[in-house]
């Protein structure tokens, strides 16, 4: 009495994304084909961008005895499900965590993209979890493994998801249709046909080619980056000073800070690893971290360098290219701006810029100008000429205020990675990794170094500790935990 | 923000093409929606009024008969869409005294709370006319609210209540059934509709739709009335009696003359099941998986299908269980008043089969497939054990039979783990450019300066604060409670307000009254903030009486701040932009500051994004097709500048505003990107500004067919601004390769 006749497929998606469309497809080709179909998804809230399922059954008119009608479920029993249609990896994921995927069974079609969790998007550091791990998965669980990007496929023929992921189910071979019966589907649906059917084709090929058997992909190995004219005799300098291991992050380093200011820079840049490179003890992972954290802090972001990054014709075009410009379109760019009286003391010579700070008619003076934000528009003519304007004081950065400050932190930080680097290696490197705690602008910044003051104020008492290293770690990770310093708090109450 | 009446789009989905299955005759064969299934079967059973509440997983029943206005009305159907679910349950009072035959439909459990006082009244008097409420069961997974049941007010009213087999031809049969099984039986019915039936896409064949016999016309010409039928003693007396010495025994009367309740093979073994008629097919299905029935229901395994679930026939369990060992009872959700109810009836008849349920079920939550896969094997196995021997089983029967022994770990199995591992939960969220964002984004941002302050929530899509990035709120206690569910904290000793939140359907569909009068009453020092997006956002786009969208069908553009006036309220304003943070974030501290004593009302006013787009972007599409300057405006984020903190996200959320990997061969925390689907609602470059926060934010303006100025303009800036770009290049030569 065993009937396996019933074709089931579940559809995991977010809301609004356009799984019911796919639903459709897939209902109208079951009826237009000779087959009876029941779909059902869930209404409501969780439509609100949340997870959700759509479940359909699909059954063959041509064995239905006159006078009856199947009996069809309307949710999915894990482990009996023909198909599962992933929109996004994490859902895929979510496929799995149910139970809908069986090895003995199941054909799982996946996109690769992430659609990134609140969780992953608000950590103050990086929260995404493992792709990798997901896919790893996906393959292990199911019989059929078919995966690609999909969202990009139907991205690029300007159409939904949906589109790719039903031509990849077309070209999977698990349902009774040929493909010229999915795509009639798509046209008697009459909404959006030619973009549908031409990432309904995207995705058919893609799914070809994720199916035949796989090419081992030899992963080229890395050359190191170029450098221009002007810094081959930094570059030289790197691979005959520098071991190989930091060569890629060094050459990194110099282009940054020869763009940032100038080559003279980028040369006191290698001066300062110098005694790291000579040392013995010092391990490769603390060079190279430590040369990576260098140059993202001797690049500190000032409004000069703000300035200098908004102007640039590369930017213009990356600007141009996200937003999809098309030839007949103009694009205006504007700016959202913040100057804070700390930003022009900043960026004037230090002891001015101290003057400034400490004197209150000074501070009256320039008050009218700041505190409240600032919409600059970089496409025009004053705008541009602004920010080129601030650009240009790049010239007097090193002897501005901030410059100064910056670089005598530095100094110190260095200094303590030297002194721990023959001693406390691992110590050393945690110190190196704290320069992650100094980011951001504004309010953010400063609450970034105060933690970080917070936490290096600690080094004299983990420095004698065995488990030094590790606590300065999680005192790292716990700054990174929340935006008002509670798990700092309690992790410093706690030494 | 206005625009033309008439040209007003409906709600979210539009079911304007689909209606035209309504006219579908006797001979046809209909195939769709559960909700229009639904509709087509009021049509055939000649209803004469229609109204309801819209609610998941019933929202679209009402959108679907707003969009079948000229079927209805060539059929002189009256439809309304009442205030409430109390609006709704009262509005089958004119079937008391007349032969009309009403439906009104509404969530469950959620409505049926609100229109319970009303329930109650219609089923003291009892109806002449066939009345009957179309409840949206909101229960098991993808349901928005507390989990009971409906089955409880049946009981309490004693109304029936009837629960088909999830497939239309059932689902349409029950309610023509329903509508004779209330005039036979003087009483109420309710059809009982769970979650995934209403969006169940199927097939029936149709039959001709009937106009009403009696129409509204005639009673109101003609009207009468019965004071016995009027719920004042000593008639209340009277109606209880009735209840029990004349509608029961007639409702008994009616289902089993009529065979409502199904039986299925029902001699074939001495062991059998009985289940709501709503969970037969999950029922068959595991069934089916053991190989006991085949794919059209013939089973080996004797079944009882209760499609009417209250009251319940003695005598048809008596039958069913004569001669059989045990029964195992599927009966969803708790308390188990079916099974008490079943065992009662067994044991004063003295028949001594075992009852099963809940022993091999779940107490609570959904049954979905696995849940009852593994309780129907339980069963077998203890009843006739050898049915499933010799046979492969399927996963979750073998699981449900397997000792507490875990399967033996393999690469594969810890692979599937470590994904699984990996898997976050993705709860709904405001949507892109939402209107709502804002107001917690500037609730954040006071929060830093005046402190924490007690958030009492209210139903909505405003509830999504509750969750991160903005964690606001301590309770929700009903669809317009928001402000009556902080009316405790109402003392003079702090100067520290509460904050309570309402949407604009919340407000006008009790909270004016249960919250602002109640609040204006008690004197309360406190705030009240009122979501007012123009629309009941969160059930799919319908009508308020606030509306700002010119329609045809509604009286709409009633103001909420001169409603709030109207009950008493003198501190009271509108912030008309959301999306200015400055302007919602100074009118929030204003109020949570003010030294005026008395209740404070903010409305926060813009429209809802989901149901602007809808409305803008066909009209933009012909604009620009027509050669119209047009500007599209979005947000984008540098990457070169931005640092990685996210600390914008955790002030948005906005699910256009994510991470990409860090383009910045130094750096590994992700940057934040704003991706295509962003609508340029504004937020992201008021927060930066607001909070100070970075200034990596753009907006980027894209004029679609610019004007001749617009092009002399870009001329100039790209003979100079391209000059100067040119010496930038210049410094920068030599040092990329």
């Amino acid at each position: 009495m065993n009937d396996d006749r019933v074709i089931t497929i579940a559809i995991l998606a977010m809301g609004g994304e356009g799984g019911g469309v796919l639903a459709d497809w897939l209902v109208d080709l079951a009826e237009q084909n000779g087959y009876i179909a029941q779909t059902t998804s869930m209404p409501g809230v969780a439509q609100r961008t949340g997870a959700t399922v759509y479940y359909l059954e699909m059954f063959p008119e041509s064995v239905v005895p006159a006078g009856r009608y199947p009996v069809m479920a309307l949710g999915p029993v894990p482990g009996e499900v023909d198909i599962v249609i992933a929109s996004e990896l994490m859902e895929a994921g979510r496929a799995l965590q149910r139970g809908l995927v069986t090895a003995t069974r199941t054909t799982l079609i996946t996109s690769t993209h992430r659609v990134y969790t609140m969780t992953e998007r608000t950590a103050m550091g990086d929260g995404r979890v493992s792709s990798e791990k997901l896919l790893a998965g996906g393959r292990a669980a199911a019989r059929h493994f078919i995966s690609a990007d999909f969202a990009r496929l139907a991205e690029a023929a300007n159409s939904l998801i949906g589109s790719s992921l039903y031509g990849a189910l077309a070209a999977s071979g698990c349902l009774p249709f040929s493909r010229a019966q999915f795509e009639a589907a798509i046209e008697r649906g009459g909404t959006g046909v030619q973009t549908s059917l031409k990432a309904f084709a995207a995705g058919f090929d893609a799914a070809v080619l994720a199916r035949s058997p796989a090419v081992a992909a030899t992963v080229p190995a890395q050359p190191l980056p170029a450098v221009g004219t002007r810094l081959q005799a930094l570059a030289q300098r790197i691979r005959s000073e520098f071991p190989p291991g930091s060569h890629a992050t060094l050459i990194a380093g110099i282009s940054r800070l020869a763009d940032y200011q100038d080559v003279a820079y980028a040369a006191s840049y290698l001066d300062r690893l110098q005694p790291l490179a000579v040392n013995p003890l010092v391990t490769p992972v603390l060079l190279d971290e430590t040369a990576r954290h260098l140059a993202l802090w001797m690049s500190y972001e000032d409004t000069i360098r703000v300035a200098d990054l908004k102007v640039r014709r590369s930017r213009f075009q990356r600007v141009g290219a996200e937003v999809r410009l098309g030839a007949s379109q103009q694009l205006d760019i504007y700016e959202f701006l913040h100057p804070r009286l700390e930003e022009i003391a900043d960026t004037l010579p230090a002891a001015l810029g101290r003057w400034l700070l400490v004197t209150p008619w000074a501070r009256a003076c320039v008050a009218p100008l700041l505190g409240k934000g600032r919409i600059v528009q970089t496409s025009s003519l004053s705008g541009f000429l602004l920010l080129y304007g601030i650009a240009a004081l790049r010239r007097l950065r090193r002897v501005s205020l901030r410059f100064q400050n910056e670089h005598q932190r530095i100094d110190t930080w260095l200094a303590a990675i030297q002194r721990l680097a023959s001693q406390h290696p691992a110590l050393a490197l945690e110190v190196a990794c704290m320069q992650q705690l100094v980011k951001g602008y504004g309010d953010t910044h400063a609450r970034g170094w105060h933690n970080f003051q917070r936490v290096m104020d600690k080094l004299p008492l983990l420095q004698d500790r065995p488990q030094g290293a590790q606590q300065l770690q999680a005192l790292r990770l716990a700054a990174l935990a929340d935006d008002d310093g509670k798990a700092l708090d309690g992790m410093l109450a706690s030494l | 923000m206005l625009h033309t009446p008439g040209a007003h789009p409906v709600a979210e989905r539009s079911f304007a093409h689909e209606v035209g299955k309504l006219r579908l005759g006797e001979g046809e064969e209909f195939r769709g929606e559960g909700i229009l299934a639904v509709t087509k079967a009021l049509l055939q059973s000649g209803v004469a009024y229609v109204g309801g509440y819209q609610g998941a997983p019933i929202s679209h029943l009402m959108d679907v008969l707003a969009d079948a206005q000229d079927i209805l009305k060539e059929l002189g159907v009256h439809f309304e869409h009442c205030a409430s679910e109390a609006t709704a349950a009262a509005m089958l009072a004119a079937s008391v005294n007349y032969p009309l035959r009403g439906a009104v439909t509404f969530k469950s459990t959620a409505g049926t709370n609100v229109a319970s006082d009303a329930l109650a009244n219609l089923a003291s008097g009892g109806v002449t006319g066939g009345a009957m409420l179309i409840l949206g069961e909101d229960y098991g997974e993808g349901s928005s609210i507390m989990q009971e049941r409906s089955h409880a007010f049946a009981m309490k009213s004693q109304v029936w209540l009837i629960d088909p087999r999830p497939n239309l031809q059932s689902i349409v049969q029950a309610v023509e059934m329903g509508f004779e099984l209330s005039e036979a039986s003087n009483t109420p019915v309710m059809l009982q509709l769970r979650l995934r039936s209403c969006h169940m896409h199927g097939r029936f064949p149709a039959r001709d739709n009937r106009r009403p016999t009696y129409t509204l016309k005639d009673a109101m010409e003609t009207p009468r009335r019965d004071v016995s039928r009027v719920v004042l003693p000593p008639a209340t007396y009277v109606h209880e009696q009735e209840k029990i010495a004349q509608r029961w025994p007639a409702a008994i009367k009616f289902i089993r003359e009529h065979q409502l309740n199904e039986f299925f093979a029902e001699d074939a073994a001495d062991f059998g099941i009985v289940m709501q008629g709503g969970l037969y097919n999950a029922v068959l299905r595991s069934l089916q998986l053991l190989g006991l029935a085949n794919a059209y229901g013939d089973s080996k395994l004797p079944l009882y299908v209760l499609n009417v679930t209250y009251p319940l026939i003695d005598d048809e369990f008596k039958r069913f269980c004569a001669g059989k060992r045990g029964i195992l009872l599927v009966e969803e959700g708790q308390p188990d008043f079916i099974e008490q109810n079943v065992s009662s009836i067994l044991r004063k008849a003295d028949v001594v089969t075992r009852v099963h349920g809940k022993d091999l079920l779940p107490m609570a939550g959904e049954y979905s497939g696995a849940v009852l896969l593994k309780a129907v094997t339980r069963f077998i196995n203890l009843y006739a054990p050898d049915l499933l021997h010799g046979r492969e089983l399927p996963t979750e029967a073998r699981l449900a039979l397997a000792s507490s022994t875990l399967p033996p770990e393999t690469p594969q199995t810890l692979a599937i783990k470590a994904a699984a591992d990996e898997v976050q939960p993705r709860p709904p969220s405001f949507c892109t450019g939402c209107p709502e964002r804002p107001i917690f984004t500037a609730m954040k941002l006071v929060e830093r300066e005046l402190g924490p302050h007690h958030v009492s929530c209210d139903i909505g899509c405003h509830l999504f604060s509750i969750l991160p990035p903005f964690n606001f709120g301590a309770t929700t206690m009903g669809y317009g409670l928001g402000w009556a569910s902080a009316s405790a904290f109402n003392g003079s000793d702090t100067s520290r307000r509460s904050i309570s939140m309402m949407g604009d359907g919340g407000f006008w569909h009790n909270g004016l009254t249960s919250g602002v009068g109640n609040a204006v009453f008690n004197q309360s020092d406190n705030l009240l903030l009122v979501v007012d997006n123009g629309y009941a956002a969160a059930t799919g786009g319908q009508d308020l009486p606030s509306s700002r969208a010119g329609n045809l069908r509604f009286s709409t553009g009633h103001s909420i701040e001169r409603a709030v006036r109207g009950v008493g309220i003198t501190w009271a304003k509108t912030v008309t932009n959301t999306y200015s943070l400055t302007q919602m974030r100074d009118t929030l501290r204003a109020a949570l500051t003010t030294r005026e004593h008395g209740p404070k009302v903010i409305v926060a006013q813009s429209e809802c994004m989901l149901n602007r787009q809808r409305r803008l972007k066909p009209q933009v599409r012909q604009q620009i097709a027509a050669g119209q300057r047009v500007v599209r405006e979005r947000f984008g984020v540098d990457p070169d500048t931005c640092t990685g903190d996210h600390s914008c996200i955790r002030l948005s959320g906005c699910p256009s505003l994510t991470i990409k990997s860090n383009p910045d061969p130094l750096r590994r925390d992700p940057v934040a990107s704003v991706i295509d689907s962003c609508v340029g609602c504004g937020l992201c470059g008021e927060a930066a500004h607001a909070a100070a926060l970075c200034p990596s934010f753009y907006r980027a303006e894209i004029i679609n067919n610019p004007t001749a100025w617009d092009k002399f303009k870009a001329r100039l800036r790209r003979v100079i601004i391209g000059w100067l770009q040119d010496r930038i290049e210049y410094r920068l030569k030599g040092i990329q390769a």
